[in-house]
């Protein structure tokens, strides 16, 4: 480590953490500010103005925008985050009770994923124009241009409907053994899993063309190692950085992913509550939910950047 | 960029120009515009030509393909074709016209940005990075927690969405255009930053941002039909695509063809355009000059 790299690292998480302050201030502004009075909403065209004023008051809103903004983001600092509207409970606690269920399936969702993906990613490379590459690459084209639930539509059509190998809907509540979660799992998994791979796929095929194509792998070449040899021990080191910053990048598309998966399969993810939150105008919920998923994709984001930083020798060596 | 700043190119008249753009089209790029266009001819005129069009149902549900319903009927015995038709107006209509709007938007900011100071330049980049620091999806959520969603607020959520992509692509290429020798010129014989933006810029970029319109108008159908998808989007007794699908789900057991016909619809539409946008002259000129 040196000194530029430390500067650069530390520059770029602190990006972050403006970017994320930046950010609760539009979710704040988008549902809580800019839609105008909750509590003339609530009560319609005909409320007295004491009703309103009482009503205000009750739901802190007699306080100006930006007192209640602050006051929102300290509650949100110390894990204060406000009950929910519709159900009543603490906003805090709804979240614990889904947030494992979802960060389960994310996990799920990487480790089969990401081999995947990888292994298809370089030997496209490797082979590229050849009929595997043609046949990965617009396959893979075919998934990114289609929406998540049409993919999800497919795959219960196939091994729900026509297989009969799985359910179509997955209760997580009715699990008791290995077989049943694996059951449950599968549809989601495979779904998500089918996205991240073709978004995966073809950044990582881009990275390692890119230093399939540069001169000293022509020079390894000449210099008669093995093809095996050329991609493994050459190629492949110096793409680290570009694959890993891809990995990164596609597994942010989970975040987006996620939210139609869990709502088809009737998922009980942090996505789901989110998208009945929505549906529910329970404002709280979704303010704390939309602050979650855009913390995870700017981590995400970040340490796709990160990684390019590390992983150039130009920078780690100096 | 070599097609971009053809010279003289934009003294041709727009028939010639067009012809020519359309003579490197391939089989996949005639297959595309075809499908595209089927799309948009149904969204414009299907249906006034329809019988069924705006039918209440009450016949059979769930009927199977048949004579007098080409795709069977759907979950209230409405005729699936008309309704798959009706949904292309939404669908196609919708994403069309917040694509102008982000599309223009972005374009007209870039030329600002790349023609007058540093200052506004690094603001408004600064400014429309913060949007892209959100999930396209979670933006679309908290909008439509927000506001709700009738028909004007999904198209400006779309269109605040896919802004700063658009102005991102419109600023790179407006640089470019800027640092040239005959922006110089104008700017010596003191054109203004209007005549240089729209005059100088505009006529050279229009070409690229054709392309990055067509990618963007995939992006925002994909996005509408998934929010509609949910339940979030058009709401009853309207339908796009995306919420036939919902509607219809119950089907899908049986393979029905009420949720098959509007999957189809969606995929045929969007990679129709990606067909298109990958047949573009830019494109080609593109990758032959990174190579």
């Amino acid at each position: 480590m040196n000194a530029l790299l430390v500067k650069l690292l530390v520059q770029r998480i602190g990006l972050a953490c403006l970017s994320l302050l930046a950010v609760s201030v539009l979710v704040f502004a988008i549902t809580g500010v800019l839609p105008g009075d909750a509590a003339q909403e609530q009560l319609g065209q005909e409320a007295t103005p004491e009703s309103l004023a009482a009503l205000r008051a009750q739901m802190g809103l007699d306080v100006p925008a930006h007192q209640r903004y602050l006051g929102w983001l300290g509650g949100l600092v110390r894990g204060d985050l406000g009950v929910s509207s519709t159900t009543q409970l603490p906003v805090a606690e709804l979240i614990a009770s889904r947030l494992p269920n979802s960060l389960l399936l994310a996990a799920v969702t990487a480790l089969f994923s990401v081999p995947i993906a990888l292994a298809l990613g370089i030997s496209a490379a490797v082979w590229r124009g050849s009929w595997f590459d043609r046949a990965a690459s617009t396959g893979a084209v075919a998934v990114v241009s289609v929406p998540e639930f049409l993919v999800a539509t497919l795959a219960v059509l196939i091994f729900a409907v026509q297989l009969k190998w799985l359910p179509a809907l997955s209760y997580l509540s009715s699990i008791e053994s290995l077989g049943q979660l694996l059951r449950a799992f599968a549809m989601p998994v495979l779904t998500l899993t089918c996205v991240i791979v073709a978004q995966m796929m073809r950044m990582t095929r881009a990275a390692v063309i890119d230093q399939l194509e540069a001169p000293y792998i022509e020079m390894v070449q000449l210099k008669g190692a093995s093809p095996l040899r050329t991609v493994l021990a050459h190629a492949l080191p110096n793409a680290v950085g570009p694959i890993a910053n891809a990995v990164a990048l596609s597994l942010s598309y989970l975040l987006g992913g996620v939210i139609i998966v869990e709502t088809i399969f009737n998922y009980p993810g942090i996505a789901k509550l989110m998208v009945d939150g929505v549906t529910q105008r329970d404002i709280p919920l979704v303010q704390a939910c939309a602050m979650l998923f855009c913390a995870g994709y700017l981590i995400l984001v970040t340490t796709a950047d990160l990684c390019g930083i590390v992983a150039n020798p130009r920078l780690r060596h100096r | 960029m070599s097609t971009a700043i053809h010279p003289g190119s934009y003294h041709r008249p727009a028939l010639r120009r067009w012809r020519e753009r359309l003579s490197h089209f391939g089989v996949t790029g005639w297959l595309g515009l075809a499908v595209t266009g089927f799309w948009a001819g149904a969204a414009i005129f299907g249906p006034a030509m329809l019988s069924q069009a705006g039918d209440i149902g009450g016949g059979e549900v769930f009927a199977p393909a048949s004579a007098a319903h080409w795709l069977g009927t759907d979950y209230l015995g409405r005729d699936m074709l008309a309704r798959v038709v009706e949904g292309a107006r939404y669908t196609v209509g919708v994403a069309f016209a917040a694509t102008l709007l982000a599309s223009g938007t972005g374009t007209l900011l870039a030329l600002l940005a790349a023609a007058s100071g540093r200052w506004i330049d690094s603001t408004m980049s600064r400014a429309l990075d913060t949007l892209t620091a959100i999930p396209s999806k979670m933006f679309a959520l908290l909008m439509v927690a927000g506001f709700g969603s009738s028909v004007q607020m999904l198209v400006l959520t779309a269109a605040v969405i896919y802004v700063p992509g658009s102005y991102r692509m419109a600023r790179a290429l407006a640089v470019n255009i800027n640092a040239l020798d005959y922006v110089t010129v104008a700017r010596a014989r003191g054109e203004g930053t209007g005549y240089v933006m729209l005059q100088e810029i505009l006529p050279n970029i229009t070409g690229p941002m054709l392309a990055d319109f067509g990618l963007r108008f995939v992006y925002v159908v994909l996005l509408l039909a998934s929010l509609s998808f949910l339940g979030l989007g058009i709401q009853p007794p309207e339908a796009d695509w995306g919420s036939l699908v919902r509607e219809n789900i119950e089907t899908l057991a049986n393979g029905g063809a009420a949720v098959i016909a509007p999957s189809i619809a969606i995929a045929s539409l969007t990679i129709a355009v990606n067909l298109v946008i990958d047949n573009l002259p830019g494109r080609a000129a593109r990758e032959r000059g990174a190579r």
